[in-house]
């Protein structure tokens, strides 16, 4: 992993989210270089996946501002987020299960890819997971858990992202498949993805991220290079499990 | 035989009337009770197209389609999408739907008054085919032609085409489909158009088929439609064409064996039994929502 940061592609300055009167993120500000893995971790409504909603579009932000390779994206509604380059891989992953995985391909490729590209682009996904090259004309909601996460990234990347933002990409999986999971996100970074990562499993997340912020009751309390938070005493008492 | 040909083509346009009822509440979880007044207000328009202004009703049709299908994105925009925020939307939006209808009917009933129209004899020549021992009218054959032309058009529209693959996606679950990027108002407003346009075109050829157009003419085609989509599963489009099929040839061999008076009842009682048996409707197990 180079340690040289490129110029931020993605920078968010004292954003502010809030559902009615609860307030989940208060004034947070990051930036995520270009090329490179960032990663957001802290506790249990925290506000990580408030933010990543704000960034995709899903729920309006009250306050800040976020810019997108210098162009201000703050409060797009989510299908030009989509455009500008922002592709969520959701909590959950959000697969339509009612249709078949090509169908699920298409419908993210389809608005994105340039016009004779779409197939092209779904047979490179179906290269890089082979499992959904096999299961094509099923339908999803017939995938087991770790297949429907491969969807959910291979929908993401037929959006032609700028930046990638992964939301518990682990979740609900089994050891192995987070192990799968996480080395696919390696592989895709290594392919020139910029990747902002939020993830409860802070030992892993760190273990794949350049930088890591903290978040605590919708505040950064803490960022660094990853492996210096990994090292930091307060970040292991809390987040993992006091060492090694 | 004669009751089936009739019951085909009562059928027909209780299908073609559900399924635009049908596509709404896939996509928005709602029942737009204003569907009925479009139905209504779209026999109108063809009746004026053809009456004051002399067009041939091949072309009055499609004209008097699309303003159906228009009415539905006002109907869309002002009785719908400004109450999407709110938690009880379901529910507003039922009401502000019936305020909807109930505008439109006094419309037709300031322009056209309270008794029953019709259209110039001769819009659809009259003639008649013996087949294998039914009397068929030239306008039946026509009306039931036009019904299947419609389906077809509209499973290639559903299946095929990537405005069809987005109504599926939103019906199946807004979020997920605002994820991949798709433009759910505008998907939403398709919706109502081709929803409308449905509900239009049912109404021109019930206009045509009993020549009798008034105001308050979508009354009963409105209960019947609510029943044909319960019945098919909320939500299925195969549903409400087999289930408008169904309602229709039962219609007709009640009224036929019984008498006109039974018509109601049977019918409003099969579709209870069978929601007794299978409380999801026909094909609904599948139409339900997950997100």
């Amino acid at each position: 992993m180079s340690d040289a940061p490129a110029l931020p592609l993605l920078e968010i300055e004292d954003l502010h989210v809030a559902y009615g009167h609860v307030e989940a993120v208060r004034g947070v500000s990051l930036s995520v270089p270009e090329g490179s893995i960032v990663t957001l971790i802290g506790p249990n409504g925290a506000g990580k996946t408030s933010i990543l909603s704000a960034l995709a579009g899903l729920h309006r932000p009250r306050a800040g501002t976020v810019r997108l390779g210098g162009a201000d994206v703050t409060g797009l509604p989510a299908h030009r987020a989509v455009a500008a380059g922002l592709s969520l891989v959701p909590e959950g992953r959000a697969i339509l299960g009612r249709m078949t995985v090509e169908e699920n391909l298409v419908l993210a490729g389809e608005r994105r890819q340039p016009p004779g590209a779409l197939l092209a682009a779904i047979d490179e996904q179906c290269r890089r997971f082979p499992i959904l090259g096999e299961r094509r004309g099923q339908l999803a909601g017939s995938l087991s858990g770790g297949q429907q996460q491969m969807l959910a990234f291979a929908r993401a990347l037929l959006a032609r992202p700028r930046i990638l933002l992964l939301d518990e990409p682990s979740m609900g999986l089994s050891p192995i498949l987070v192990g799968q999971i996480f080395e696919m996100v390696e592989q895709i970074h290594r392919e020139g993805a910029t990747i902002l990562l939020v993830e409860q499993n802070a030992r892993l997340a760190l273990s794949v991220a350049h930088h890591a912020y903290v978040l605590e009751h919708g505040k950064l309390v803490l960022s660094g290079p990853a492996r210096e938070l990994a090292e930091d005493p307060r970040v292991q008492a809390a987040y993992l499990g006091g060492g090694h | 035989m004669q009751q089936a040909v009739n019951g085909l083509f009562l059928g027909s346009i209780y299908a073609l009337f559900a399924l635009g009822y049908t596509l709404v509440f896939g996509v928005l979880d709602i029942l737009n009770l204003a569907h009925a007044a479009v139905f209504m207000l779209a026999s109108f328009v063809a009746l004026f197209l053809v009456g004051r202004s002399g067009l041939h009703i091949l072309v009055a049709f499609p004209l008097a389609v699309l303003f159906a299908g228009l009415l539905g994105v006002v109907l869309e925009r002002v009785a719908f999408r400004p109450l999407r925020a709110r938690a009880d939307s379901n529910i507003s939006g039922l009401i502000s739907s019936i305020a909807m209808a109930t505008v439109f009917e006094a419309l037709a009933l300031w322009i056209w008054g309270p008794n029953v129209s019709r259209f110039p004899f001769g819009t659809i020549p009259e003639r008649q085919f013996q087949v294998a021992g039914a009397v068929i009218s030239r306008l039946q054959l026509t009306i039931v032609a036009v019904a299947v032309a419609i389906f077809l058009l509209l499973t290639w529209l559903v299946t095929r085409t990537r405005l069809g693959r987005e109504v599926r996606a939103v019906a199946e679950s807004p979020r997920a489909a605002r994820i991949l990027g798709v433009d759910v108002d505008r998907v939403i407003a398709w919706s109502f158009f081709i929803s409308s346009a449905l509900g239009g075109a049912a109404g021109v050829l019930f206009g045509l088929a009993f020549n009798a157009i008034q105001p308050d003419m979508g009354r009963g085609v409105e209960l019947k439609g609510l029943a044909v989509i319960i019945l098919g599963g909320m939500g299925s489009m195969p549903g409400a064409v087999v289930a408008g099929f169904a309602l229709g040839l039962t219609e007709v061999f009640v009224v036929a064996h019984l008498g006109a008076s039974w018509r109601d009842a049977i019918s409003f009682a099969g579709l209870f039994l069978i929601l007794v048996l299978r409380p999801r409707g026909l094909f609904g197990a599948a139409a339900l929502r997950e997100a």
